[in-house]
């Protein structure tokens, strides 16, 4: 186990690296010069060669990304173009929002997603079993900003119950109000979300049920819940979880999206503004934090699913048994 | 008609910008108070929640704070020699007297007494120098630094006294130094913290969400008529307009969505304000290459185009034409609308004459965000029918700057213009759309070196008057500014020139 998690830290490091040569290239191929953002109509020349002097636009491209991987062994993110002030602060009050977003929105379609998945595979073949799976299959097809503006004009506009949008100013010194603002995001998120959800967890309690070893067990004496919760489950969460890992990433890179319909001040909505202002250390900055935790999320994906299936224990070490 | 994430961008970058600007210390212009009447029991204690979609980058308006720091800022946290009225008039503020010598070139002013900063430091000249220096420094990235450059230098005779020498006769000196935050010398962390001597100190600010204001118990002159004032900022026009139909906020500063007026015109809730803005969208022409170098072909294409319509689509009843560059709100404002009539039959003419009979074609570049796409395609079918083809090419604001701004490489182009006092450009030849009349030129500069402002305002007509009939561009209206508030809201401002917002007299029943 030991070794295992060494190497899984050796290739997450790596990851990491190459994922910072990736950004950093890829976006000084984007077209458009970062100064142009920061000047108005009506710069002198010497205004521009001093705001790329200012930013080290003017600088060869090497000494640039040495500069920016020794920012990143130092855990500094380097300044914003735009705004000069430092970036890893902000991505941190910014992970203050995201995060509990998209966790909350996770176990809430976990918790939806899996006993009605589940009910649906054991009734296939009913009018509630087509429904299930109608509605899923509708799910998947709407975009999250339809599901956010339907409730934003029901639970916010019509019956007031919910705000329409923003994020206290306070951030969590008040958590019932900051709960209450993240309530309809989550929802929207969670909505969507299970859809997906739900249709995994049927096929993967379909996948069980017509399993040998189910039928085995039931052969032997068990009875159908003692064989499910025995052998079924074990069995059925593997493909699960890793769906769970996915969609939970997904869910994180997707922030845009939900942010910016519910002006949240998240990771996602200050990933859009930064693209569009040219403002490369925030974007860098952004980019490699999500980065980070897709990794870390596929890590712990992987760890769970050897916790619960023993026979993937040998495979993810290295191939010895 | 909702804009998108660019517009705080280039908007934001136009409006610090474009002003090189001439004054007038109250002369011409209409006067009065424009706030909205203000009457009856109101809270003193109240918070104001207010709207917007301009963010500061960050709170230093010489450190690329952009469009959002003048907003919440300017006027509320930090205040001027002198302050432009939301009707467009000068008046004094940290100043409370100035002298002008009589060559024109030395300003004394005077200082208000009794005046204390936020951190408790009595305001001296030396502050005052140290602020109209921070906006000239070489690492400065003040969009009115230019204006500055008449300064030959600044002295302190005493602690009250600032006397300013110029280089040449500037009469707009006054003008412009009301976009100059009087700020302590000593303060430190201006990009996330303030040291000014405005009736609000910042209370907090989260960024990509909100900037709080609250009252400073120390101010000098009226105290605010409310405790707190939120700044919440929103990158989505519909995310704004929810966030006022749930009473999340209590004034919208510049409404920029026109479908989502009617729920709030219909809504006895809420009052919709048509103030006047200083927002003009040209149709800007590359006056030195053919065929827009021909003065014939421009007013052809200028009357070819049904400018009443065109605005009508975009805003519906709200907004108003100006035939010059000159919106209402300056003093040297004239009804020009009838120089370039819309006029099929004459620009047919016109077109004739200068040997386009048959028409020709052109590329218009076209920034990406509204309204830009929807007047192009609007221009395209209009000069469709006196036989000018247009191909629309529509760029990012970045390309903009690049191409058309810096390299002046275009045709036509369309922008919006968002100061006022910014009909100076057009004696620049060397400014992107390259109109160049020797004689409006000389009356620029005579302009600027006026002894008086009614000489000023009379040179600055006849500027107006020349580059409409030379139709140097097409001025396709000037935009409106509405305000939105709900009915228990009085006392805001509804021109907000070049983006101010001053909150300290808005009152909560």
């Amino acid at each position: 186990m030991l070794s295992y998690l060494l190497r899984r830290l050796v290739f997450l490091a790596g990851s990491l690296f190459l994922a910072s040569v990736v950004l950093f290239l890829l976006l000084r191929l984007l077209p458009g010069d970062p100064a142009n953002s920061l000047l108005s109509v009506g710069a002198t020349p010497e205004q521009v060669a001093a705001a790329r002097h200012a930013i080290g636009s003017d600088r060869p491209l090497p000494e640039q990304f040495a500069h920016w991987l020794h920012q990143l062994v130092t855990f500094d993110l380097g300044n914003s173009f735009v705004s000069t002030l430092p970036v890893g602060p902000e991505i941190t009050s910014r992970l203050n929002v995201t995060v509990p977003l998209t966790l909350l929105a996770f176990l809430l379609a976990v918790v939806v997603a899996v006993p009605v998945g589940y009910a649906a595979a054991l009734r296939a073949n009913t009018r509630f079993g087509t429904l299930i799976s109608g509605v899923s299959q509708l799910g998947i097809a709407v975009p999250v900003f339809w599901v956010g503006m339907i409730l934003i004009t029901v639970f916010a506009l019509r019956l007031g119950v919910l705000p329409a949008g923003g994020f206290p100013q306070d951030g969590w010194e008040r958590p019932g109000e900051a709960l209450n603002s993240l309530a309809l995001p989550v929802i929207t998120v969670a909505l969507v979300m299970s859809a997906s959800l739900i249709r995994y967890v049927r096929s993967a309690a379909l996948d069980v049920l017509g399993s040998d070893y189910l039928r085995t067990a039931r052969a032997l004496g068990s009875s159908f819940t003692r064989a499910m919760w025995r052998h079924g489950l074990r069995n059925g969460a593997v493909p699960v979880i890793s769906v769970l890992g996915i969609e939970l990433a997904t869910t994180l890179l997707g922030a845009v999206v939900v942010e910016t319909v519910f002006a949240l001040p998240g990771l996602g909505s200050m990933l859009a503004q930064a693209v569009a202002q040219h403002d490369y250390p925030v974007v860098q900055g952004v980019l490699f934090v999500s980065t980070f935790a897709v990794l870390v999320i596929g890590f712990l994906s992987d760890l769970a699913q050897r916790l619960i299936d023993p026979r993937l224990r040998g495979r993810l070490s290295g191939g010895t048994r | 008609m909702k804009r998108t994430k660019s517009v705080p961008l280039l908007g934001g970058a136009l409006v610090v910008s474009l002003s090189l600007a001439l004054t007038a210390c109250g002369g011409g212009s209409g006067g009065g108070t424009s706030s909205s009447g203000g009457s009856g029991s109101y809270d003193k204690d109240a918070t104001i929640g207010v709207g917007s979609l301009y963010e500061p980058q960050n709170l230093d308006n010489t450190g690329g704070g952009g469009q959002g720091v003048t907003e919440a800022l300017n006027g509320n946290v930090y205040e001027g020699l002198f302050k432009l009225t939301d009707a467009g008039k000068v008046e004094n503020l940290l100043a409370t007297d100035h002298k002008v010598s009589p060559d024109g070139l030395t300003y004394t002013f005077t200082l208000r007494k009794g005046v204390k900063f936020h951190s408790g430091k009595t305001l001296t000249s030396a502050d005052v120098k140290y602020s109209i220096d921070k906006v000239r420094a070489k690492d400065s990235q003040s969009a009115r630094k230019s204006s500055f450059d008449v300064v030959k230098s600044i002295e302190t005779p005493d602690a009250d006294t600032v006397k300013v020498t110029l280089s040449s006769k500037s009469i707009s000196f006054v003008y412009n130094l009301s976009y100059v935050w009087i700020i302590n010398a000593d303060a430190k962390n201006l990009k996330t913290s303030e040291d000014g001597t405005g009736p609000y100190k910042l209370d907090k600010w989260t960024r990509g969400s909100a900037l709080s204001l609250v009252r400073f118990p120390g101010y000098w002159g009226t105290p605010a008529t409310n405790e707190k004032v939120v700044f919440h900022y929103y990158k989505d026009a519909t995310a704004l307009n929810n966030a006022l139909l749930t009473n999340a906020v209590d004034v919208v500063t510049s409404e920029q969505s026109p479908d989502a007026l009617d729920q709030f015109k219909n809504n006895s809730n809420y009052k919709v304000n048509d103030g006047n803005s200083t927002t003009k969208l040209l149709l800007a022409f590359n006056d030195r290459v053919k065929p827009f170098n021909n003065v014939q072909v421009r007013k052809a294409v200028t009357s070819a185009i049904d400018n009443k319509k065109l605005l009508q689509s975009v805003w519906g009843d709200h907004g108003t034409l100006i035939g010059s560059m000159v919106p209402p709100t300056d003093p040297w404002y004239e009804d020009l609308t009838k120089v370039n009539p819309y006029d099929v039959a004459l620009a047919k003419k016109e077109l004739a004459e200068a040997g386009y009979a048959k028409g020709f074609s052109f590329t218009l570049d076209t920034p990406n965000y509204d309204p830009h796409p929807t007047a192009a395609t609007f221009i395209k079918s209009e000069l469709a029918k006196v036989g000018i083809d247009v191909k629309i090419n529509v760029i990012t604001p970045d390309e903009w700057y690049t191409k058309v701004y810096k390299n002046h490489d275009f045709s036509a182009t369309l922008q919006e213009h968002v100061n006022d006092r910014d009909i100076v450009w057009y004696g620049n030849p060397d400014f992107y759309w390259g109109y160049d009349n020797k004689q409006v030129t000389e009356w620029v500069k005579q302009a600027e070196e006026s002894d008086t402002t009614a000489q000023q305002t009379a040179l600055l007509k006849k500027v107006n008057t020349k580059i409409a009939e030379d139709a140097a561009s097409d001025w396709l209206y000037l935009y409106p500014q509405i305000v939105v508030a709900g009915t228990k809201l009085s006392g805001y401002p509804l021109n907000g020139l070049n983006s101010q917002f001053y909150a300290y007299g808005i009152k909560k029943s």
